[in-house]
């Protein structure tokens, strides 16, 4: 089986240095023809904006050409083809498929019947590593390193797959956490058990305004309508935290606000333009990240 | 024995295997994980007998038939009391603990309504985490837990 990238425990530490090192490199020069005459599938079952144009972007500047289908209303998957059977097809014409699918573990078993390298683009509540590369990046150019990063996570911690990612990949790095977030939405015992495994120590709080001080990274994210099944409960919880610059003063002035994106209320857009606001650098370094990610994989980098 | 010393509900073999003291109501379920559907061998079976330790019990008694461990194992997930004795010339001659394989293929289903192995024509694949005496089953697709106390059993029909 060729190498893919599923989830980010398939990377080791070294690899995934490795990894930013070439997003790095990819920085400084956008525009390559490593993958002239190369063919990139871009597989999305499920519909996204970033992510997509992000990977097939990055495809691009790597001289890739780039085939696959945006959404599947025109394909065969409507007539009832098997995932297996599209992706047994797709890996004979291209040389990489990238995916996102709604059924988490798609892409771990498309990797699995593929004679290509699989990349997840995201697969449903479960993972999506490219994300999680790309915010271990931003820490890393934002901070100069990697290792004791102070970092305040905050919103959905219960069902936001980029921070149990993230959290994970952190790990390696003797990170110091708080974890911010409404009685609803604490972060799941199993990860938890994890950073006790692991010695990492963590603190817990519901108020945002009174963690904010330490941080290196506040790293915000968006309550995810589309995780909950009982509505009265999103209704409680979708406004619990809003930015805004006031509430900035306090902050260290190496610190940088990420968010993984969509947001919706929970930063308000007058700290779009202040210092600390880093989300849509953060956006911008995915497109590196995915270049790096791609070339590692077809064996180039 | 405590067929042996009343009469035997279930009679016995000159040389095989027992699979005693399997809860009754997963009697067909160990029948199908071990696929003894398909074995041509003279095979008894009881079920909703007497037993001190169960209430109701299932027998099954396969005549010149010996399972490797990984296939016996199996049963441990549905069966984990279930005691296994291999029989030559109506005696047991060896009694095996069975007990849950670290890796399951098949068998059972994953807990994840979202979990992709629910939606399409894919086998099952899970790792066995052992915490305090528990067991539960880490999906090798969409990464959740299932938990062993909760466990639905893939029918073969399926």
């Amino acid at each position: 089986m060729p190498k893919s990238l599923i989830s980010i425990h398939d990377l080791t530490k070294k690899e995934i240095l490795h990894i930013l090192d070439v997003a790095k490199e990819c920085e400084k020069q956008p525009v390559q023809t490593i993958l002239n005459g190369k063919i990139i599938a871009s597989l999305f079952f499920e519909p996204s904006t970033r992510t997509r144009l992000s990977f097939e972007t990055a495809a691009n500047r790597l001289g890739a050409k780039v085939i696959g289908f945006a959404d599947i209303s025109n394909t065969s998957i409507t007539k009832g083809e098997t995932l297996k059977d599209t992706i047994k097809i797709v890996s004979n014409y291209a040389d990489l498929i990238i995916m996102r699918h709604p059924l988490e573990g798609a892409p771990r078993y498309a990797s699995e019947i593929s004679s290509v390298p699989v990349i997840n683009a995201g697969d449903g509540a479960n993972q999506h590593p490219s994300q999680t590369l790309l915010d271990l990046y931003t820490i890393l150019q934002t901070q100069g390193r990697l290792e004791n990063i102070n970092i305040n996570m905050v919103g959905d911690l219960k069902y936001g797959r980029t921070v149990h990612s993230l959290l994970q990949a952190l790990s390696h790095f003797s990170p110091i956490f708080t974890f911010t977030a409404p009685e609803e939405l604490r972060l799941p015992e199993e990860y938890k058990n994890f950073l006790d495994k692991k010695g990492i120590t963590y603190k817990e709080t519901s108020d945002l305004d009174g963690s904010l001080a330490d941080a290196d990274i506040l790293y915000m994210t968006r309550v995810q309508q589309e995780r909950f099944s009982d509505p009265m409960e999103y209704e409680k919880v979708k406004n619990v935290y809003s930015l805004d610059c006031q509430m900035l003063e306090k902050a260290k002035p190496n610190m940088k606000i990420l968010h993984p994106l969509p947001r919706v209320n929970e930063i308000n857009p007058n700290v779009d333009e202040n210092e600390h606001a880093y989300y849509f650098q953060q956006a911008k370094n995915g497109m590196f990240v995915r270049m790096a990610i791609i070339s590692y994989l077809l064996g180039f980098k | 024995m405590e067929n042996q010393s009343k009469e035997l509900k279930v009679s016995a073999i000159k040389n095989g295997t027992v699979l005693d003291h399997i809860p009754a109501d997963q009697l067909f379920r160990v029948i199908d994980i071990l696929k003894l559907y398909n074995c041509r061998n003279q095979i008894t079976f009881g079920t909703n007998l007497d037993s001190k330790q169960l209430g109701k019990k299932g027998i099954i008694k396969i005549a010149d038939r010996y399972f490797r461990d990984d296939e016996i194992n199996k049963i441990a997930i549905i069966a984990p009391q279930a005691k296994i004795n291999i029989i030559k010339d109506f005696e047991v001659i060896e009694k095996k603990i069975i007990s849950v394989p670290d890796e399951i293929t098949g068998i059972i289903r994953c807990d994840n309504p979202n979990c992709v192995t629910n939606h399409q024509p894919i086998t099952t694949k899970f790792k066995t985490i052992r915490k305090e005496g528990h067991v539960s089953f880490l999906c090798n697709y969409c990464e959740k837990i299932t938990d062993g106390d909760n466990i639905t059993i893939i029918q073969n029909n399926e």
